[in-house]
């Protein structure tokens, strides 16, 4: 049986319009060999959550560099639980402070990258830590 | 004499080279040496004097011994009266003009009571739903006597409105009103990213206000075009030269289509570069930049006033330079940028806190930053003499290349019909995403260095103090604007709105009824729903 591509669905949230990192790393992942999915810009919680069920994605990455990430993240979490889909992997980056970025774990967030983070340690990240969701 | 190449076989082969790539952060490759044979224009028509045609050498006869440059930070954060403390503070500190950061949310178009707002409200910048908000971010600050710079785009129409008629309410006359509002929306689809319309009725919008304050508010700049945004999104130099300058070529020509004469306008447009770390690079920019608008505002418009011709420029220094790691280094990025940008001959200038990759500037920071801007004008030197640079064979190569490569997109971008159809396909999207790709691999496998990043990093915990926004805020500004939509004339805000929405139709100047509307509380919010409604909402087509 051929293995299943890791699906992941790349989001940007929140009203600002700091896409460069998202695109870098939507482009970085593809590259990796999984199957990407970018939303776009502008995206509520709920589009985001939306976007991951009917693409039926194993992962969630979220871009925030707006300093909404306490609100948004544990939103989006929210949403998929809400929609049965409380196993796909939700990590993400952006400007995020250490102690921030530790609560948010405990909220059930996979991974907080901060910059200077290689495109290569999230590919990586992706392919050792996702599971294909059954 | 040997020639240059002779040099390289003969003499320059004998030593030793590193093995690295000898290139710019922009990966152009630069040479071991450039000689006269490198220059190919001649003195008159190439550089000329300052303050006449091309303007290579600096828009005024007299530069920096005739008056520095406008020492300008970028300000805004929380509630209208914490950054009007902020901008009497800067005002206090010697800065000469205020510029104003908005919130995401008043970027966007949205109240502070939106669902949208919800996390952001005064976070990246200052909450300004109505006119009363405006009142309170000028509050004890003469209209009058200082010049501000609002960054705002595609809700710039109200948000000027509101300092216009904040500006009646302190009795000062329009015609008196000097300052800068961002108003650029072309490099917002190709760069920054907030909009609220699709293109075409953006750059109606745009054209509007520039036809309003060439006739209204004269010592207003309607529109900075801006290749900031261009390049923190990751273009190269060129590119941000190029898109920069088709973005400005596009609004004179919708300027010139509405009837007005480019003379009228032109003198009124201003431009806003970013200024990275490469020295040489930047400093090439800036004279290639003063140069190409000279020759196409000339041979395009038929421009005739010297000052529809000549590129005054606001810069800042690379936000996306700064580095997380090692915060302090960034004081030293900023002093080498502010420098080049000096050296380039701008006419005001932000330079960035050190702490400001990871939140919004302590007032500590900030002072750094405008201290340094302060060394530059006041123990360098380097502003004794005009262009001290020009004549260079390396400066002049260099910005004899860039203009070549940047008349080149340029060249691209009229084959596509202008760079309205250009943003239409993704064409300068894709450049840039390109570009950024290969910046960041370059980045991991070493090519490039960024200091305390990919080289000579350490384990460390961020040291710095961060200016934290106090989440209760959003709601006291929620209240706030609640209580002043119940309290206001309703049967006046449906009047205005409805004057506005009938402009947007019969094609009428926008800005009339949008004064109109902001006198009577209508909010940002509103007006960008009535756009909303009547031009329809621009969707990200998620280019990669």
């Amino acid at each position: 049986m051929a293995e299943k591509r890791l699906r992941v669905l790349v989001a940007k949230p929140g009203l600002d319009g700091h896409d460069r990192g998202a695109k870098i790393i939507a482009r970085a992942l593809r590259d990796g060999g999984f199957e990407v999915i970018y939303t776009g810009l502008h995206q509520t919680p709920e589009m985001i959550a939306e976007a991951a069920v009917q693409e039926d994605v194993d992962a969630v990455g979220l871009s925030i560099l707006s300093g909404a990430h306490m609100t948004l993240f544990p939103e989006v979490i929210r949403l998929l639980t809400e929609r049965g889909a409380g196993d796909v992997a939700v990590f993400g980056g952006g400007i995020i402070p250490d102690e921030d970025s530790a609560k948010l774990k405990q909220l059930g967030v996979t991974a907080v990258f901060t910059p200077g983070a290689s495109t290569e340690d999230i590919v990586k990240w992706v392919r050792e830590n996702v599971r294909p969701r059954e | 004499m040997k020639t240059r190449q002779e040099w390289l076989e003969q003499i320059y082969h004998r030593g030793k080279e590193r093995p690295v790539r000898f290139s710019t952060l922009s990966d152009l490759e630069v040479a071991p040496l450039y000689t006269p044979e490198d220059v190919k224009g001649d003195y008159e028509t190439s550089l000329g004097y300052p303050g006449e045609f091309p303007y290579t050498r600096g828009v005024y006869e007299s530069m920096y011994r005739g008056r520095l440059w406008t020492m300008r930070q970028f300000a805004g954060f929380g509630l209208a009266e914490d950054t009007n403390r902020r901008f009497r503070f800067l005002l206090a500190q010697g800065q000469d003009g205020l510029s104003t950061a908005f919130d995401m949310p008043t970027l966007m178009g949205y109240d502070a009571a939106h669902e949208r707002s919800i996390g952001e409200v005064g976070r990246e910048g200052v909450s300004v739903t109505s006119i009363h908000d405006m009142a309170r971010l000028f509050d004890q600050i003469p209209i009058g006597k200082v010049s501000t710079s609002m960054t705002v785009n595609c809700s710039a129409s109200a948000l000027l409105a509101m300092y216009l008629v904040q500006a009646e309410r302190q009795g000062v006359p329009w015609e008196q009103v000097s300052g800068t509002i961002q108003n650029d929306m072309l490099k917002e689809y190709i760069a920054q990213k907030e909009w609220i319309c699709p293109p075409a009725p953006a750059v109606r919008i745009v054209t509007d206000m520039i036809e309003f304050c060439t006739k209204r508010a004269p010592r207003f700049h309607p529109v900075s075009i801006s290749g900031y945004h261009i390049r923190e999104a990751g273009s190269t130099a060129v590119q941000e030269l190029a898109f920069t300058i088709a973005d400005g070529l596009c609004y004179v020509q919708s300027g010139v289509e509405r009837g007005l004469d480019v003379d009228d306008f032109a003198p009124r447009l201003s431009f806003f570069w970013d200024i990275h770390s490469d020295f040489l690079e930047e400093i090439a920019k800036l004279r290639a930049g003063r140069r190409m608008w000279a020759r196409l505002m000339k041979e395009r418009f038929g421009a005739k006033n010297p000052r529809s011709l000549m590129l005054r420029t606001h810069a800042q220094t690379a936000g996306v330079s700064l580095t997380a790691q090692q915060p302090m280094n960034n004081v030293v990025r900023v002093a080498i940028q502010a420098l080049a940008g000096v050296l380039g001959g701008v006419q005001s200038m932000h330079t960035n806190s050190m702490d400001e990759t990871l939140a919004l500037p302590t007032e500590q920071a900030v002072m750094v930053a405008l201290r340094t801007q302060q060394i530059i004008a006041e123990e360098t030197g380097v502003i004794n003499t005009i262009d001290p640079l020009g004549g260079g064979y390396a400066i002049e190569a260099l910005t004899e290349r860039m203009e070549a490569d940047a008349m080149e997109y340029i060249r691209k971008i009229d084959e596509m019909g202008g760079m309205l159809h250009a943003i239409d396909i993704g064409y300068p999207q894709r450049e840039i995403a390109e570009a950024a790709f290969l910046y960041q691999r370059q980045l991991e496998q070493g090519i490039k260095t960024v200091v305390g990043v990919n080289k000579y990093s350490i384990p460390e915990e961020i040291p710095i103090e961060l200016l934290k926004i106090d989440r209760e805020l959003e709601e006291r500004q929620i209240q706030r604007v609640r209580k002043m939509k119940r309290e206001r004339n309703s049967t006046a805000v449906r009047e205005a709105l409805r004057r506005v929405a009938e402009a947007c139709r019969n094609g009428e100047n926008l800005m009339e009824p949008i004064c109109e509307a902001v006198r009577n509380d209508v909010t940002v919010g509103e007006i960008s729903d009535i756009y909303r409604a009547e031009f329809g909402v621009y969707k990200d087509p998620g280019w990669i």
